[in-house]
């Protein structure tokens, strides 16, 4: 079988270029959480500056992966790699976003002091970037059978963002002035959440990439 | 085999349907239906053991690298193929329910019925009108106004009406490639044929004239059946309802077009339209 040098070598560059921005993204993630556990706001300004080079990066593969399309016209498995890497980098970059957003919460929850332990937020946080960690993984590898497993650890974070997002309703009504940061909490609480959703679609894409076929992991 | 092959995700969770299923089509008419074909040029087994059934108004595609049969396939189908001395065949090609490599079975009824249209276009060195009025006038039609209708309708047929009704009586030859393609699409019209070979009939031709060929099918589909032998895999894409993807002599994988083109299920078809080898 001839292989497709040029293709195959521009189809593992660009595969190469979605893996480095996951990391960037589940970096940010995790650098944007403990710059809240640590009020550390300096930390928390680099990664709101640092978003620009994810969206260049996140830009940079879609311009490849038209550019491959336009000049190779793939079908089948290759035009639903390219399809699934298009979809999961914009996913990733929305990791990032989640992170900027999480860095813009600690910045306005200042140096006070937490009102609640917010060890179950890092636990959360923590499960979620093994989650991204996993996705990405299993998407290299093409391990349909990871899949699954994501999807559950999804359901575990669902569980645990409901926890916390009762604790802290709970927490509002018997301490309404920290109505502010009880606030900001349950926004990070939400975007660790939808961080492990979009691990979850990226498990999905996945899944179509192998099979052709849509599944929702969710169900 | 790694483990990521036989995982089967399908027994944990169903896929979604969300997509309309191509494969659930209105059932037609079978036009052609090769049986158990097998096809010998001297020791040499070209064709083995093909099955393959050609519905009404369906644009057929055949593909296959260079070799593996599918000219001499679609030639077997109006029995071109016979020329060659050295041929032999089993096994049934049904058209209409009627197997035309019976003995019984007329040559001359059957290139009625199945017209062909070759790679290079191959108009006669007579003029436009000429070249299309040639099948009807072998087939008695003498009367000028009978001749007349017949060949506008067959250039309008072929959609060259409005680039040639000025210059009927002039040479086919004068006319572009492209044209000429045409032209010999009329020509074949013009004996009203019910199916329509097509061998590798744009590979001469530039671009746009490949496209109005390619348009020109999916008009002729709504009274034609037609068959495709075609080495270009986008126009396999872009113009037909059911690609055969032959390899060896044999025929791999025969299914709807968009299943061919997104989710194979043969390697080596995979393999053939991603351009891994062919």
């Amino acid at each position: 079988m001839a292989a497709r040098v040029h293709f195959d070598h521009e189809m593992d560059a660009i595969q190469s270029d979605l893996v480095k921005l996951s990391h960037l993204c589940i970096q940010a993630l995790e650098n944007s959480f403990n710059a809240l556990i640590e009020r550390n706001h300096e930390k928390s300004q680099v990664i709101i500056e640092q978003d620009a080079v994810i969206n260049r990066l996140e830009e940079q593969i879609n311009d490849r992966v038209i550019l491959v399309m336009t000049r190779q016209q793939p079908v089948a498995k290759d035009l639903r790699r390219l399809v699934v890497i298009l979809k999961a980098a914009a996913d990733m970059e929305r990791v990032g976003d989640y992170a900027v957003n999480i860095a813009k919460e600690s910045i306005r929850i200042g140096k006070k002091r937490f009102i609640t332990s917010i060890e179950l937020l890092e636990d959360m946080c923590f499960k979620t970037t093994e989650m991204l960690h996993e996705v990405v993984q299993a998407f290299v590898k093409e391990e349909m059978s990871q899949a699954k497993e994501i999807a559950e650890k999804d359901d575990q974070i669902d569980e645990m963002y409901g926890n916390i997002i009762t604790h802290l309703m709970r927490l509002s009504s018997v301490a309404p002035e920290n109505i502010a940061q009880i606030t900001y909490l349950s926004f990070i609480c939400s975007y660790i959440e939808r961080c492990a959703d979009l691990a979850t679609n990226i498990a999905e894409y996945l899944l179509y990439l192998k099979k052709g076929q849509r599944y929702d992991l969710n169900q | 085999m790694n483990k990521t092959n036989t995982y089967e995700i399908d027994k944990i969770i169903k896929p979604s349907q969300l997509m309309p299923d191509s494969t659930q089509k209105v059932e037609k008419s079978s036009v052609i239906n090769t049986k158990n074909f097998n096809l010998w040029y001297g020791n040499h087994h070209a064709l083995k053991d093909i099955n393959l059934e050609m519905k009404e108004n369906d644009v057929t595609a055949i593909i296959g690298p260079s070799g593996c049969g599918k000219s001499t396939y679609i030639k077997a189908l109006n029995r071109m193929v016979e020329l060659v001395p050295i041929v032999k065949t089993t096994g049934e090609i049904n058209y209409r329910g009627r197997n035309i490599l019976d003995t019984s079975y007329e040559v001359e009824e059957l290139r009625t019925r199945v017209g062909m249209v070759f790679q290079k276009p191959n108009p006669f060195p007579k003029s436009i009108y000429d070249n299309i009025a040639y099948g009807p006038r072998i087939h008695g039609i003498k009367n000028k106004k009978i001749l007349d209708e017949i060949v506008e309708k067959s250039i309008r047929g072929a959609a060259i009406w409005d680039e040639v009704k000025d210059r009927l009586n002039q040479n086919a030859l004068g006319l572009s490639g492209g044209q000429q393609q045409r032209i010999c699409i009329a020509r074949c019209l013009a004996i009203e044929p019910d199916v329509i070979l097509m061998d590798e009939p744009t590979s001469a031709l530039d671009p746009i004239s490949t496209l109005k060929v390619e348009e020109l099918v999916q008009e002729l589909k709504n009274n034609y059946s037609i068959i495709i032998v075609t080495h270009n895999m986008q126009q396999a894409a872009r113009i037909s309802d059911k690609t055969a993807f032959f390899l060896n002599g044999e025929v791999v994988e025969f299914d709807h077009t968009d299943t061919i083109f997104s989710t194979p299920k043969d390697q080596r078809t995979e393999d053939y339209i991603s351009g891994r080898f062919g």
